[in-house]
């Protein structure tokens, strides 16, 4: 019998504080697509960067083709015939197809005919990229083609993809699944990181299960249900909540054609947008990045003004050119996207980081003066009441894991008792517990009659929670769907930009 | 004839005051381009500067001095690279420590040069074509440093724009994540331009003390190196625009001295002060489009790499 | 702790420059850092160059908390001190008491009046303020030379280029006699204190913190970007020119082409050595005056450059740089173990 492509014996590394991986054994054969499925942190993304070269394991050994080997680098590992998709495009945008297709491929590859060899390849696999055209105006699903070519053009033996469809449409992923399942044809071998249990039923053939750095479990996960799956990757059962969505009440949040011009190339026009989120609802905004979801977020907000009041009302009152502060003072909670830098300051404290947005509701400053005390307090209960794991309130914010600041975060600005609470993406790149309690502190919320608005590109999570979904595409908003007419594939054809007839 | 001496003694001027300028936005350009911000030009081109005139003036040999002008830059430039690439200290701070650094050392070292007069930087005369009234003198009968300041232009667009290396230089500047990711040294690339920004910056200063004012003179580069820093933006990092614009301030440098010159009943403090506020007012111009600066600008500029994320 | 590694680091490498020049080292520091202090006078006189310092720095701190890069404190000090002193020039015979308040309430004006530039260039033309504000220097030094060398030289001081000298109602109060130390030490004090407060008790301190740390959360929070650059800038231009003008009406007595000798630009090294924090800035302007005392105490003593006071603090600022990554990293390591510890629970 032949050896594997790629056998990885006893492989261990450990950051300070943390075993990423813990005597990891894999074995991939030619032309199979294996899954790697795990939580957040339980070590996927460490051992991949630990096989395309970018660190060193602390023990164990690599086999490539039978033979031992230690790959030094990402250029030693394209050498050898891996090569590697980031779920964070590694692209530049200010530079053409062609330029950042030649930046990683070895000088010799390059050259006068190269823009020849990205048409050939790319029509191979369906690809269709336009060699000169800059990145910048490129779609998320097209920017991941340009990385997916730059792959191939070496002809790699492994391909590995880091969470590939977390950016795409449905209809875009199962492109994508064509591309793969025509590559692993071929003998090329796919390493498939993932925690969406669907797709790796659908596309995998062999699945290595990690949790806290270890395997626990290797399967067919086309024998295996999603359920078993997911009981696998968490390590217990799980039970999601059961929800009797109530009656929902009267208009708490109203936008009624709201536009905003893009300030340059790289940032999207909103076009008449108007939607309402009543009392007690969830109101869920889908979409793939980019298509101005961050530019909506920043005008409902209030961090960009619009230029006509009347286009955003909270509980009745125009409020379209008025600051964010004295929207929060009309009753909105905002949790925005990112949560560094964003939602909160790294290197602040706990504490500090509750007079963020809470100093109005919260009554934190008198006058001009903080109140340390009361802010402690309430950092303390946020704490306490949303389950967030910390060395003590006084730590900075930068040192908690995403969950659990997360959970400060919802906490926050629910302990504000918000009329209306805009949350954009409240559980991306979080572990499952963390993704269950926000799930639940969201249901709740909106159960005692806040107004609840949700943008996310995850579809089940909107599926979970929502009333009412509408979606989002190169900035104008779909009608909305009440959440029981709608199913996945719907959803996909509308984030495609397909017209609601249609759909 | 005597107009057209004028003439031409008004545009040799107006070369030899855009040079130092092009010299060291050249650099600074190549610098940025990589996605650091060095605001240290000031003083890389003092220490080019005496360091220039020290060695030509104790050797006696003009290529010593050009020599000595850029090693002198390039070692400045190398204290600011390993303090903002290895040691990850703010560029802002660090570029402002070494112009003050960099005063401070040009001044101490320069104490026994002070008022020395060396004989100006020769030129380099083409037989014949050197004749040909007004344009003859202008191209044929430059010295070395104002040749090499235009060639410069030209190599750092080649360089940028249609070599490999010039392409990853970008792409490192645009997004070293990305570069990282695909297995460039972010650092060592970076590290190499940051002392090719100083050799230019050190030869800058080794042409004013060399040729444009052939002495030494504390801080005799009066802002000089913070027109470069804003040409660069004037230029929107393109390398072509650079020369236009270092000529159009020397233009207006010179412009200013004739004014004084004839006797305008303006002070001549008042007119020095018009090529900063000439600086000022194009600045404006051109960053008034924040997106056109935004687009243009290298996309990490000022930001510090952690390789290990 | 850095800032004492930073000094350390840099009396050695002074050691070794004074080495290099030939000059006997420990002597030489002998001569640098302890005879200039060595009696009342001399503390006085450290308190004297350490006051302008300590004002200017506490001003530039918070725009460079807020991540507004002033560093044309050096203009906006001129400017300051021209506004003022134009009360005298335009009113020499005056004996009116209100006279001293008026110039230094000016001098503030003057002060602001040069920073708002780079302030409106920014705000309204997203201009860069560091090359701005720098650039306004030059300006700014030109049009006193201007003004001493035209309209304001004293008529009867034998063409010196330099104005008349000041009337007793426009000369700053001395509080200790028999040495210069005058009233402007309490004012710097006064503008520590406030920024303390304001830095550590405030809401506003509070916003310009988060503007530096997280510009997209201070928009989060609710802060004005423009308004923020505003007032940092004006801050910052105000106290230098109070600097200024208390250097004239406390020192100088009269306008004359050279008011500082580099303050606005060492203030930025006594920023970042005493951390951005008020506090730290007032054990470092201490130092850094030293540095300019001991400059010119070893220019008299040893017949050394006076350039080695400039040598000395930009090694100062650059050992504290370099210094800085290594607690830093220190505190990184230590950041990841505690995530890491969180992840695994």
């Amino acid at each position: 019998m032949s050896s594997p492509l790629l056998e990885l014996q006893g492989v261990t590394k450990a950051f300070p504080g943390v075993l990423a991986n813990d005597s990891v054994n894999i074995s991939i054969p030619e032309g199979q697509i294996h899954a790697l499925l795990g939580e957040n942190g339980a070590g996927k993304s460490t051992l991949v960067k630990i096989i395309y070269g970018y660190y060193a394991a602390d023990e164990g050994d690599m086999y490539w083709m039978g033979n031992s080997i230690s790959v030094t680098s990402p250029a030693h590992a394209r050498q050898i015939g891996i090569g590697m998709v980031f779920q964070h495009f590694s692209l530049f945008d200010a530079l053409s197809v062609r330029d950042n297709i030649e930046l990683a491929i070895s000088s010799k590859e390059g050259g006068d005919g190269l823009s020849q060899k990205i048409h050939e390849v790319s029509n191979t696999y369906g690809l269709g990229l336009d060699p000169e055209r800059d990145v910048f105006s490129l779609s998320v699903g097209e920017r991941q083609r340009v990385e997916i070519v730059r792959c191939l053009l070496q002809s790699p033996k492994l391909l590995i993809m880091d969470e590939p469809t977390s950016v795409l449409t449905p209809q875009e992923a199962d492109n994508l699944f064509k591309v793969l399942n025509q590559l692993a044809d071929e003998g090329c071998a796919i390493l498939y990181i993932s925690h969406k249990l669907e797709e790796i039923k659908e596309l995998c053939h062999h699945a290595t299960i990690l949790r806290q750095g270890k395997v626990v479990a290797e399967c067919d996960p086309t024998k295996e249900s999603t359920r078993s799956l997911a009981e696998m990757m968490i390590g217990r059962s799980l039970d999601p909540p059961a929800y009797e969505l109530k009656k929902t009440g009267e208009t708490k949040f109203f936008v009624q054609n709201l536009s905003r011009t893009a300030e340059d190339e790289r940032s999207i026009s909103l076009k008449n947008i108007s939607f309402d989120v009543r009392e007690g609802e969830i109101f869920g905004i889908a979409g793939v990045a980019g298509n101005g979801q961050t530019e909506l977020m920043e005008m409902l907000a209030g961090e960009v003004l619009a230029d006509d009041n009347a286009a955003i009302s909270i509980n009745g009152v125009e409020c379209g050119k008025r600051s964010i502060r004295e929207r929060r003072e009309l009753g909105a909670a905002i949790v925005p996207e990112e949560r560094l830098g964003h939602g909160a300051v790294g290197s602040m404290s706990l504490i500090e980081n509750v007079f963020l947005s809470g100093h109005q509701r919260f009554n934190l400053a008198r006058k001009l003066w903080m109140n340390y005390s009361n802010a402690r307090t309430f950092a303390q209960k946020t704490c306490d009441d949303f389950d967030v794991r910390h060395a003590g309130i006084h730590v900075d914010a930068g040192s908690l894991s995403g969950g659990n600041l997360q959970k400060f975060l919802i906490g926050r600005e629910i302990l504000q008792e918000p009329l209306v609470m805009l949350a954009s993406q409240p559980t991306w790149g979080v572990d499952a517990g963390s993704q269950l309690a926000i799930h639940k502190a969201l249901l709740d919320l909106a159960a005692n009659g806040t107004a609840v608005l949700v943008i996310s590109q995850d579809l089940d999570e909107l599926l979970e929670l929502c009333n009412r979904i509408a979606v989002m595409f190169a900035g104008s908003l779909s009608e909305p769907y009440p959440v029981s007419s709608l199913t996945a594939e719907k959803i996909g054809l509308l984030m495609g930009g397909a017209h609601p007839e249609a759909a | 004839m005597a107009a057209i001496t004028t003439v031409e003694l008004i545009l040799l001027t107006v070369v030899s005051a855009a040079t130092p300028l092009l010299l060291a936005a050249t650099g600074e350009l190549v610098v940025e381009k990589s996605g650091i911000l060095n605001l240290g030009v000031e003083g890389m081109m003092l220490v080019g500067a005496v360091s220039a005139f020290i060695a030509m003036l104790t050797t006696g040999s003009w290529a010593l001095g050009i020599v000595a002008g850029a090693a002198a830059g390039v070692i400045m430039s190398m204290l600011f690279g390993v303090l903002t690439l290895f040691f990850l200290a703010n560029q802002v701070a660090s570029g402002l420590a070494l112009t003050l650094f960099g005063i401070g050392i040009s001044s101490l070292l320069g104490i026994p040069f002070i008022g020395l007069p060396i004989d100006k930087l020769p030129s380099l005369d083409v037989p014949v074509l050197g004749d040909i009234p007004i344009f003859g003198p202008l191209i044929f009968e430059q010295d070395f440093l104002i040749y090499f300041s235009v060639l410069m232009v030209v190599v750092v667009h080649f360089f940028l724009f249609r070599t490999r290396a010039g392409l990853v230089l970008r792409a490192v500047g645009e997004s070293h994540d990305a570069a990282h990711s695909i297995g460039y040294s972010v650092i060592r690339i970076r590290f190499f331009a940051v002392m090719f920004g100083g050799a230019m910056a050190g030869l800058g200063g080794a042409f004013l003390s060399l040729s444009y004012t052939p002495m030494w003179v504390e801080q005799m580069t009066a802002g000089r190196g913070w027109i470069a820093l804003a040409l660069v933006v004037f230029a929107t990092w393109k390398p072509g625009r650079v020369l236009i614009g270092a000529y159009l301030f020397g233009a207006v440098t010179i412009f200013q001295l004739h004014l004084q010159g004839f006797g305008v009943q303006i002070p001549g403090q008042v007119l020095s002060m018009l090529p900063y506020l000439v600086t000022i007012l194009v600045l404006v111009l051109i960053s008034r489009n924040a997106s056109r600066v935004k687009l243009s600008a290298p996309a990490c500029l000022g930001q510090i790499f952690h390789s290990n994320t | 702790m850095t800032p004492v590694m930073a000094l350390g680091l840099s009396l050695i490498a002074g050691t070794v420059v004074f080495y290099l020049l030939g000059y006997p080292p420990l002597q030489s520091l002998y001569a640098f850092f302890i005879s200039p202090i060595s009696d009342l006078y001399g503390v006085c006189e450290l308190l004297v160059k350490a006051s302008p310092l300590a004002m200017i720095a506490v001003g530039l701190s918070m725009g460079f908390r807020a991540n507004v890069w002033n560093i044309g404190a050096e203009g906006q000090l001129t400017v300051g001190a021209l506004f003022g002193s134009a009360l005298v020039i335009y009113f020499p015979e005056s004996n009116n008491i209100l006279m001293l308040p008026a110039m230094l309430i000016l001098g503030i004006l003057g002060g602001m009046a040069w920073a708002s530039i780079p302030a409106f260039l920014k705000t309204r033309f997203n201009t860069n303020e560091i090359l701005t504000s720098l650039l306004l220097v030059y300006v700014a030094i030109l049009l006193l030379s201007t003004l001493v060398h035209g309209p304001w030289r004293d008529p009867a001081g034998y063409n010196f280029p330099q104005s008349v000298l000041f009337q007793n109602v426009a000369i700053l109060p001395v509080i200790v006699p028999g040495t210069r130390l005058h009233l402007g030490t309490i004012f710097a004090l006064l503008a520590i204190l406030t920024g303390w407060i304001l830095i550590s008790r405030t809401l506003a301190g509070f916003q310009v913190r988060v503007s530096g740390m997280a510009p997209q959360a201070a928009r989060y929070t609710g802060v004005r970007s423009n308004l923020m650059i505003w007032c940092v800038l004006l801050g910052a231009g105000g106290l230098a020119g109070l600097a200024g003008i208390i250097e004239i009406t406390g020192l100088i007595g009269q306008v004359q082409p050279i008011i500082s000798p580099g303050y606005g630009f060492s203030a930025i090294i006594v920023a970042f050595l005493g951390r951005l924090h008020p506090v730290g800035i007032l054990f470092a302007s201490l130092v850094l005056a030293l540095s300019y005392l001991g400059g010119e105490f070893v220019q008299i003593k040893l017949g050394l450059p006076l350039g080695i006071a400039g040598v000395f603090q930009g090694m100062l600022l650059f050992f504290l740089l370099s210094c800085d990554i290594l607690i830093h990293y220190r505190i990184e390591i230590r950041k990841t173990s505690i995530s890491g510890s969180a992840r695994s629970t």
